[in-house]
């Protein structure tokens, strides 16, 4: 239950990021839209990857940018590269960084 | 060659945000040179400037298109829809959208997003920069908003010569539709200037006056900075003329020329000869002109050379000339300044009203035989005026316009 309420959490907060920066209600972004369907083109991409970079505190890769054509596909890259930071960070001894 | 007329003007600067608004300004010769609406911290040494004040973006544009459009673009994009509606131009699938060039002009292009990004990288240590930084600072965004907003397909480009960037779009602009490569064009320029770093780099200069500036005035102590944006619809004439369109203005000369001097001094031989070609370009004799528009930046440089130019030019004619400055009242806008000054050219000559060169005190050796039009328009029948802008760097370019006959 707990985890699937963090999964609420994560797309609800990806979910936003894309509504704001496409300066569209909150309310048109659905879990299954595709960004066709929310006339998000090449440019409006890069821009939503850039705030959720910002907002997550991630680095996403180039080549994970040309996939993302969802709203799920966006919030499970997000969901990924915040585990793999979390993972790294595990695996850093007290002191090394 | 064809006839090339004016159909269409727009304009948005401090004197108002229509062409209806900044005439009304500009014959009651009142200054919009202002105390800036943000002094700086610490304090700009530079305390005046034309603003463009309670301009709303929301209210011409959605909050989406604004992510791609700094202030310069949305000034370009403002006027040019005045200048289009007023032309009655209609641009859909047929070939005049193919045959209809956009040319503007501007000295900075997106200051203002630059500055962001370089505060975030080298103030807040930030390595991420928006992405939209590209987009929004390249100096043709306002050309290529206009393109896609109103589906012109011919020719659009963007010149970027400091101060005569706009003179320099609209003679490219006029040479175009008058070699017949183009039916139509919009010209003109923007800037958007009241950006903290551009502020800091005009107070190093020590060329901008501490309150108003007094173009050709005895007691003048430089320039004042003003934003803006003005564009103007230039057409075949015969096109205009069939389909019933209210010709303005004729442009119907155009030169160019470079001091090859100084980066930032000035010298008369570069004006001269561009005023010259351009009255050579329209066939006119200097006797024939009856107004001009000055480049009159009033720093102490420039309307010592500009006067001097005139005299070499138009002899003993220079005389009865009238000269006037309208930066006194709207400011010196960079790249839009051709174009701001050529609406009000245009308008001069539609009317038969010169405005004045405003916060005039007395004459001195620059101006001291010369009519400068000082504080109050005046009423004149005039036939043909000549427009200057004079660049950093040199660059000259001097337009030629006649009454609509």
């Amino acid at each position: 239950m707990a985890e699937h309420s963090e999964r609420d959490d994560l797309a609800s907060k990806v979910i936003r990021v894309i509504a704001q920066t496409q300066r569209i209600p909150v309310d048109s972004v659905k879990i299954d839209s595709t960004f066709e369907e929310l006339k998000i083109d090449s440019l409006d991409g890069i821009n939503i990857v850039f705030a959720l970079e910002n907002e997550f505190s991630i680095n996403i890769p180039d080549d994970g940018v040309q996939n993302l054509r969802s709203v799920r596909e966006t919030v499970e890259g997000v969901r990924k590269l915040i585990q793999e930071k979390q993972e790294t960070s595990e695996t850093v001894p007290p002191g090394a960084a | 060659m064809t006839r090339v007329a004016v159909t269409g003007l727009g304009l948005v600067c401090a004197l108002g945000e229509n062409v209806a608004e900044c005439w009304q300004t500009l014959c009651q010769g009142e200054t919009r040179i202002l105390p800036l609406a943000d002094p700086g911290n610490p304090p700009y040494k530079i305390r005046c400037g034309a603003e463009v004040r309670g301009f709303e973006p929301l209210k011409h544009f959605s909050e989406k298109d604004l992510l791609l459009l700094e202030r310069f673009a949305q000034f370009a994009t403002v006027a040019a829809r005045e200048a289009i509606a007023q032309s009655g131009l209609r641009f859909g699938s047929d070939h005049l959208s193919d045959e209809t060039a956009i040319i503007t002009g501007t000295s900075l292009g997106g200051q203002f997003t630059e500055e962001e990004g370089y505060k975030r990288l080298y103030k807040e240590g930030n390595s991420r920069v928006s992405p939209l930084t590209i987009p929004r600072t390249m100096s043709n965004a306002g050309a290529s908003r206009i393109s896609l907003e109103f589906g012109i397909r011919g020719p659009v480009y963007t010149i970027s010569t400091a101060c005569s960037s706009s003179n320099h779009a609209l003679g490219q602009a006029f040479w175009l539709v008058r070699s017949g490569q183009v039916k139509a064009a919009i010209a003109g320029g923007s800037e958007a200037v009241f950006a903290e770093g551009l502020l800091r780099a005009w107070e190093a200069m020590r060329v901008v006056a501490p309150d108003v500036c007094r173009p050709f005035s005895a007691d003048r102590k430089g320039l004042s900075l003003g934003e803006g944006g003005a564009m103007l619809v230039l057409e075949n004439w015969a096109h205009a003329q069939a389909r019933g369109a209210d010709i303005l203005a004729e442009i119907c000369g155009f030169g160019m020329s470079s001091d090859a001097y100084h980066i930032t001094q000035p010298s008369p031989e570069g004006p001269v000869k561009a005023m010259q070609w351009a009255l050579r370009d329209a066939s006119c004799c200097p006797a024939q002109v009856n107004y001009i528009n000055a480049h009159g930046t009033g720093t102490q440089v420039n309307d010592a050379i500009e006067t001097e130019a005139i005299r070499t030019v138009f002899g003993e004619n220079a005389k009865r000339l009238l000269i006037s400055s309208t930066k006194s009242m709207h400011g010196h806008t960079l790249g839009a300044a051709g174009a701001l000054e050529a609406v009000a050219t245009v308008l001069t000559l539609k009317y038969g009203i010169v405005p004045p060169t405003a916060n005039f005190t007395a004459p001195d050796q620059s101006s001291r035989d010369l009519d400068v039009v000082p504080n109050l328009a005046r009423e004149a029948q005039v036939g043909i005026a000549v427009s200057n802008t004079f660049a950093f760097g040199g660059l000259n370019a001097t337009l030629v316009l006649r009454k609509a006959q």
